[in-house]
């Protein structure tokens, strides 16, 4: 295989063996990204001059026998709402344009401590608001296995990065399954762990309490390799968790014998495409032969979970994207007094899913409207946690597809609603603080990528990453790749 | 649920500090009342006695000792301000027609 599509495991193994030299790769990836992404659109911003000191970094530690990090020159990307000291972070929006921060975000700093070489920032919808990163205000992310489809979102620059060969991992955040959607649109694993697992100090926050930054991987070993890197606790973030970081990467066995597989009937309605149903089908038959057991659940809530979701989410957004004043950092636009500054910077430099959401938050959280909108939705989240809690007495692990459709064409989903209603299979993960993975679990017969998605019990990414490396093994893409950008 | 007025989207707006164009204003009129009529759904649910869940986590509020710990300088921190003299940002006068 060419060293593009090296996994993360392998792209270690040889930069510590010296059969490649970090900078040497790091070359690799940049002319492919220059040869690639013109028409994929998955990078906003590539960082070649920090990228290539730190990969001759590498070189020099190896060359005079000092010990190297357990990411030793994977070559990885950022989505650009993690924030970067000394490189441009815009959240993909305009209202962030030119920002330079004036520091890295604690997982930056994690994987560079692990010996990574970050490749630079890429594209995602603005504020990581939408399901398609078409609400981005700079360009267009295509899916790599169909240029005339969205890659997902809102990580969507990370997943088609990953999917394309023009990194050996990204991270992404998911707020409702930001992470996991685009991954399964592009036929890539995605992992959103639990919250509090992973730090949120210098991620640009959209729903704090919702909010996980994750791995976006080609196998499900590089992602608990990506996750153990960049989990435990840190003191910048109070609710980051003090829980002890597992070996991850030791439980990519694909031995699932006597695993308990839950299969919620709510997850599985009619309206699942075809093609989505007989892949899960295929996923839970592969797994009984490995000698997991599965048993139906019910999570009865669960059609509550999207409405309760946009109900909290936009309230969270509006009061975080509050910061964006014009005041002390990104643009502002001039007008007499301050209230005008306020009001004019932010209708000027917002976009229309943001201003969407802001609107909504401001009226759920209106006085008056509190009780009916956000404190209904949280007492419904509350129910939410409840039927997961409960399902969780009878199993070790759920089982749903990731989505109900494969990738959409660009445009199809006109109405807000519509982007929203797709999001039904991954938010209520969110909600509970549960970790969650997509996993590529075959094609679709017009050859689109499709995902299986697995939810744990809070802290348990390990049997994700058990239960996924089975659903690798068996029925996973193998060594297909997408060919409609950038085949090799 | 009630449907959205236009007056209501405008009072909206003037909370969230955001200036909206005419157009802006009539869509955002016709997709909000679409969106909360889709989630009236949530007022139909018995929740008496069910606790709102403000956090996925239980949380305990972490103290540190207050000691100074080096920290972000002003000049880094100031870096990204749109409009500044020296160390101080400049605003707009914050009571209208003012100076």
């Amino acid at each position: 295989m060419t060293p593009e599509f090296w996994t993360v495991e392998e792209t270690a193994r040889r930069v510590a063996a010296g059969e490649i030299t970090a900078v040497r790769l790091l070359d690799t990836m940049l002319s492919r990204i220059h040869n690639v992404d013109r028409e994929l659109g998955s990078y906003l911003e590539t960082d070649s001059e920090h990228a290539r000191r730190d990969a001759a970094e590498i070189d020099r530690k190896r060359a005079a026998g000092e010990p190297l990090g357990p990411l030793a020159g994977v070559p990885i990307a950022l989505k650009d709402n993690l924030v970067t000291g000394g490189l441009t972070t815009t959240a993909g929006s305009k209202i962030l344009q030119d920002w330079i921060p004036p520091y890295d975000a604690t997982v930056v700093e994690k994987l560079r401590a692990a010996g990574a070489v970050m490749l630079g920032k890429t594209n995602l919808d603005e504020f990581g608001m939408g399901s398609s990163t078409e609400r981005s205000a700079y360009k267009k992310t295509r899916n790599p296995w169909d240029p005339t489809r969205v890659p997902g979102g809102s990580s969507g620059g990370s997943a088609a990065a990953v999917a394309a060969g023009l990194c050996a991992a990204s991270l992404g955040t998911d707020t409702g399954g930001s992470i996991r959607q685009p991954a399964a649109f592009c036929g890539v694993v995605g992992l959103k762990p639990t919250y509090g697992r992973v730090s949120r100090w210098g991620v640009i926050a959209f729903a704090s309490s919702l909010d996980q930054v994750g791995p976006i991987t080609r196998t499900v070993k590089d992602a608990a390799l990506v996750l153990g890197a960049i989990a435990g606790h840190d003191p910048r973030d109070s609710t980051s968790l003090s829980a002890p970081v597992p070996a991850f990467a030791d439980a990519a066995t694909g031995e699932v014998r006597g695993l308990r597989v839950g299969l919620p009937t709510e997850y599985f309605p009619a309206s699942v495409d075809a093609d989505v149903r007989a892949a899960l089908d295929r996923t839970i038959a592969a797994l009984k032969d490995r000698g997991a057991t599965t048993v139906e659940v019910s999570l009865p809530h669960s059609n509550l979970a999207l409405p309760a979701y946009y109900v909290i989410a936009p309230a969270e957004a509006s009061s975080n994207l509050a910061r964006y004043d014009g005041i002390r950092f990104g643009k502002r636009a001039e007008a007499r007094d301050l209230l005008e500054t306020y009001c004019k910077t932010r209708g000027a430099g917002f976009g229309p899913e943001v201003k969407r959401r802001i609107m909504l938050g401001t009226y759920a959280l209106r006085s008056g409207y509190y009780d009916a909108y956000y404190k209904k939705a949280q007492q419904i989240r509350t129910l939410v946690k409840r039927d997961f809690d409960q399902a969780f007495e009878r199993c070790d692990v759920l089982l749903t597809p990731t989505t109900p459709t494969t990738a959409f064409r660009f445009g199809a989903k006109a109405s807000p609603l519509d982007m929203y209603l797709g999001d039904i299979f991954t938010l209520a993960c969110n909600l509970a603080g549960l970790p969650g993975m997509s996993v590529p679990c075959g094609l679709s017969a017009d050859g689109l990528p499709i995902g299986a998605q697995l939810l744990g019990k809070p802290l348990d990414e390990v049997t994700l990453i058990r239960a996924g490396s089975a659903i690798e093994a068996a029925v996973g893409l193998g060594t297909r790749r997408p060919a409609g950008i950038g085949g090799i | 649920m009630p449907t959205l007025t236009r007056k209501e989207v405008e009072e909206i707006a003037l909370l969230a500090r955001l200036h909206l164009q005419d157009d802006e204003l009539g869509r955002l009129q016709d997709e909000l009342g679409g969106i909360l009529e889709h989630f009236g759904v949530l007022a139909s649910v018995d929740t008496t006695d069910v606790a709102p869940m403000t956090h996925p986590v239980p949380l305990e509020l972490p103290l540190r000792p207050d000691v100074p710990e080096p920290s972000l300088a002003a000049a880094d921190a100031l870096r990204g301000v749109p409009k500044r003299e020296g160390d101080l940002i400049v605003v707009p006068a914050i009571i209208p027609g003012g100076e």
